[in-house]
């Protein structure tokens, strides 16, 4: 039980008001900030998701138009990747736990660490303006000659958005990495470090490393709409391919933005639940490096058609399939840690074997369209949109919501209903299968990706998308209504409700403002659960 | 166990944050709360930097790139429009910045022994040469508004002829990319310029109000880093935009 004076001292009760939130440089205040707007940007993605589904129930276009429809795909990538996903998360768990799990009071910039929230909303403001006035209907990938000549909706402004979003996600990734260099606690050696903060490490050198790089080409295509510098226009001998290079330089290793964290959450949760110390630790822990150098070199994949040489591609290819070593390395040593454990079937154990499903499909799809034969026949069809849902939505998701669960009594120092999270994750993993199972097999038969009428025979499996799609929705209902539910009524938290081990779980649920009553010192590995070797714990 | 949470009143948070706590703990009034120590403060600091300039490196590094591959398929047209720009100029806002870095690198060293004299004087100097530069900037992109050099719809290369007559002037396709990158390119280092002037603007009152010691001068030092970048920035656009005609000699 807590008690009235543990109240007082947490970070949620000191300076109490809107201001004092709304000026706040505490790192677990801002994680709570961010993790209210992106919950916003959640559902407003899903709405523009739930009108694609609509739209695809029939074969023929009657819902929407095919300039809404065009929209409707554009807007609700654009907002899932770099107002959702993006951000997930790096911006709340790992802005509340990066401290904590490094033995510090807080992140090396506190300013930066706000400043970063507000071009995050300044973004979202900025995107919304251009949902009020049409939309856009680019495609989330902008491309050039297209986004740059052609389009007649707000792409110099939803680029703009994104532009100031990426900002956001470079000053986010750049605090961790000084963080995590400068601010360790005496004792917390690298090979110490949770395997959360190895991941989060991993995604923000991406972070800093490709997030300019989108910058400055979208920069170029607001260029070339608003002053007529035709840096991809043909007409004055540019090349709108270098554009799609310059573009997925960053963008593919956005995607191991977005997965990284979530494996960094999946290795915390999977020893938790096993009450096992992760099995191979350091190779767990340079596979994310390996994952974020490699992701770097992967990217002209997405240009097997797009008049890249075949020798190229070839190479791209290699390197391509690569990556599945770092990624089968995590999830063998996942199923090895569990293997043997005491595994505690609580709620975010059903959020990681969920993960773990659904990842492995979504990696393995992943190696069919790295195969460039295979791809020509694949590419922009449905198997793509399945494949990087698996990964994204199964994926990422999956992780969040984990991990959401796992530190939710941490961070607000309440207990949500065990029950309902059981169902949900559940409603999500049978959901989230029946959307994107039949995609696969729609793109193995030809239906090609953004087209809102199809023919007559891949209705069953469009069907059976959308009602997978509403369970899905079904299954991120009810969390919402669970965890809000747990504020007003729910249960205080103990210290450490799931008798895991890590910093995080030494002090009060939830934390005081300095995280630490004294300054810490570490003098153990990270997920010591041997019982041989336990020793008194602060 | 974690079950000392009714310490949290009485323990270090508290200690640490008093009125009086800084001063009676020896700790310097620079130092902020999350920090154990100035060196770990100052370590923290131009460790930031370093990581900023690393993705300004990636953000030029995208331009760098599109100048490459546009310098390979049209190598005639970036000789011809090479030598549409004005190396003297060019050459005097390298001269310019090249001092400009050596006045800042003065400024930090006034900062480390604690000359607030000299510290004020070598920022002035420092802000009063980052004002050149974009003065004379400024008429470098006027004259190429008169020239017609500008991409886009009023591309108009002409050269003006002493009695002002006009002289058209036929660059080879692919010039206007060329031009497109230079104003590009050097758009965004000028407004790296004017934010680093700005900068320095903000460190001269801070200077002048003798906000810095020997003991604490983090920011001079890392604003100085910046501008270093800055400066670095246009010693690589100054052959790759000015000198390239003269470079490969007499082609075409």
């Amino acid at each position: 039980m807590s008690t009235p004076d543990t109240e007082r001292h947490s970070y949620l009760d000191a300076p109490y008001g809107l201001k004092a939130w709304l000026l706040t440089k505490d790192h677990k205040r801002i994680a709570m900030l961010y993790l209210m707007s992106i919950t916003v940007f959640f559902a407003i993605g899903g709405m523009f998701a739930a009108g694609i589904r609509i739209e695809l129930l029939t074969p023929k276009g009657d819902f929407v138009t095919a300039d809404l429809y065009n929209k409707l795909f554009t807007m609700h990538g654009i907002v899932m990747i770099f107002f959702f996903l993006i951000p997930s998360i790096p911006a709340t768990l790992g802005n509340f736990l990066i401290p904590i799990m490094c033995g510090t009071k807080d992140l090396a910039f506190p300013r930066i660490n706000l400043l970063s929230w507000y071009l995050y909303v300044a973004g979202g403001v900025i995107l919304l303006s251009v949902v009020a006035m049409g939309g856009v209907d680019t495609g989330w990938t902008f491309y050039t000659p297209y986004s740059s000549t052609a389009s007649i909706t707000n792409v110099s402004l939803a680029a703009t958005g994104a532009f100031v979003a990426g900002f956001s996600s470079i000053l986010t990734g750049f605090n961790f990495i000084v963080t995590i260099h400068r601010m360790r606690a005496p004792g917390l050696t690298w090979f110490r470090l949770p395997l959360f903060v190895w991941a989060h490490y991993a995604t923000s050198l991406v972070m800093i490393l490709g997030t300019p790089v989108v910058a400055i080409t979208l920069t170029l295509i607001v260029a070339e709409r608003t002053l007529h510098l035709g840096i991809f226009d043909p007409r004055v001998g540019g090349d709108p391919v270098l554009f799609q290079h310059l573009f997925w330089f960053y963008s593919h290793p956005a995607v191991y933005i977005m997965i990284l964290p979530g494996m960094g959450v999946m290795s915390e949760l999977v020893s938790a639940m096993s009450r096992k110390q992760v099995f191979g630790y350091s190779f767990v822990a340079f596979s994310s490096l390996a994952i974020a150098v490699i992701g770097f070199l992967v990217w002209g994949h997405h240009l097997f058609v797009s008049s890249q040489s075949a020798y190229a591609g070839l190479v791209f290819s290699i390197i391509t399939m690569l990556v599945a070593v770092p990624s089968a390395v995590k999830t063998f040593n996942w199923a090895a840690t569990m293997y043997k454990g005491s595994v505690s079937w609580e709620s975010p154990t059903f959020w990681v074997v969920g993960f773990m499903g659904l990842f492995a499909i979504g990696g393995l799809t992943g190696l069919f369209l790295a195969t460039m034969g295979l791809d020509i026949a694949l590419h922009d069809t449905y198997f793509v949109v399945a494949h990087f849902h698996y990964i994204m939505v199964g994926g990422a998701i999956m992780a969040f919501m984990g991990g959401l669960h796992f530190w939710w009594p941490k961070m607000t120092g309440r207990m949500f209903n065990e029950t309902f999270a059981k169902i949900s994750a559940v409603l999500v993993f049978l959901g989230f299968n029946l959307t994107f199972f039949p995609q696969f097999i729609l793109g193995y038969m030809g239906m090609p990706r953004r087209y809102y009428a199809y023919p007559d025979e891949f209705q069953v499996l469009n069907v059976a998308s959308s009602l997978g799609a509403s369970i899905l929705a079904l299954g991120y209902l009810l969390p919402a209504i669970y965890f809000t539910y747990s504020l007003v009524k729910g249960k205080a938290a103990p210290a450490n409700p799931w008798g895991a081990k890590g910093l995080e779980w030494t002090i009060p649920s939830p934390p005081p403002t300095f995280n630490f009553d004294r300054d810490v010192v570490v003098t153990e590995p990270a997920y010591d659960y041997n019982p041989s070797r336990e020793v008194h714990v602060g | 166990m974690a079950d000392t949470t009714t310490g949290a009143a009485t323990g270090h948070a508290m200690a640490t944050h008093a009125p009086t706590g800084h001063g009676a703990h020896g700790h310097h009034p620079r130092l902020q709360h999350h920090f154990y120590s100035m060196e770990q403060q100052l370590e923290a600091s131009t460790l930031g930097m370093w990581v900023f300039l690393v993705t300004e490196i990636m953000f030029f590094g995208g331009l760098f790139m599109a100048y490459i591959v546009y310098r390979t398929m049209y190598p005639l047209a970036w000789v011809e429009s090479s030598r549409e720009l004005n190396v003297l100029m060019g050459g005097t806002n390298t001269a310019v910045l090249i001092c400009s870095s050596l006045t800042m690198v003065l400024a930090v060293r006034c900062a480390q022994v604690g000359s607030r004299k000299g510290l004020v004087t070598s920022l002035i100097a420092t802000i009063l040469l980052g004002s050149v530069f974009l003065v004379v900037k400024f008429f470098e992109y006027k004259a190429k508004f008169a020239h017609g050099l500008v991409p886009g719809p009023y591309w108009d290369p002409h050269a003006v002829a002493a009695d002002g007559t006009l002289q058209r002037i036929t660059l080879p396709f692919g010039s206007e990319i060329f031009f497109a990158l230079y104003f590009i390119m050097t758009g965004i280092h000028a407004a790296h310029m004017i934010v680093g002037i700005g900068l320095m603007t903000v460190i001269l009152v801070m200077s002048a109000k003798g906000r810095f010691s020997a003991e604490y001068y983090n920011p001079v030092e890392i604003s100085g880093l910046y501008w270093h970048f800055v400066d670095i920035v246009w010693i690589f656009l100054f052959p790759l935009l000015y000198l390239l005609g003269y470079h490969l000699g007499n082609v075409g």
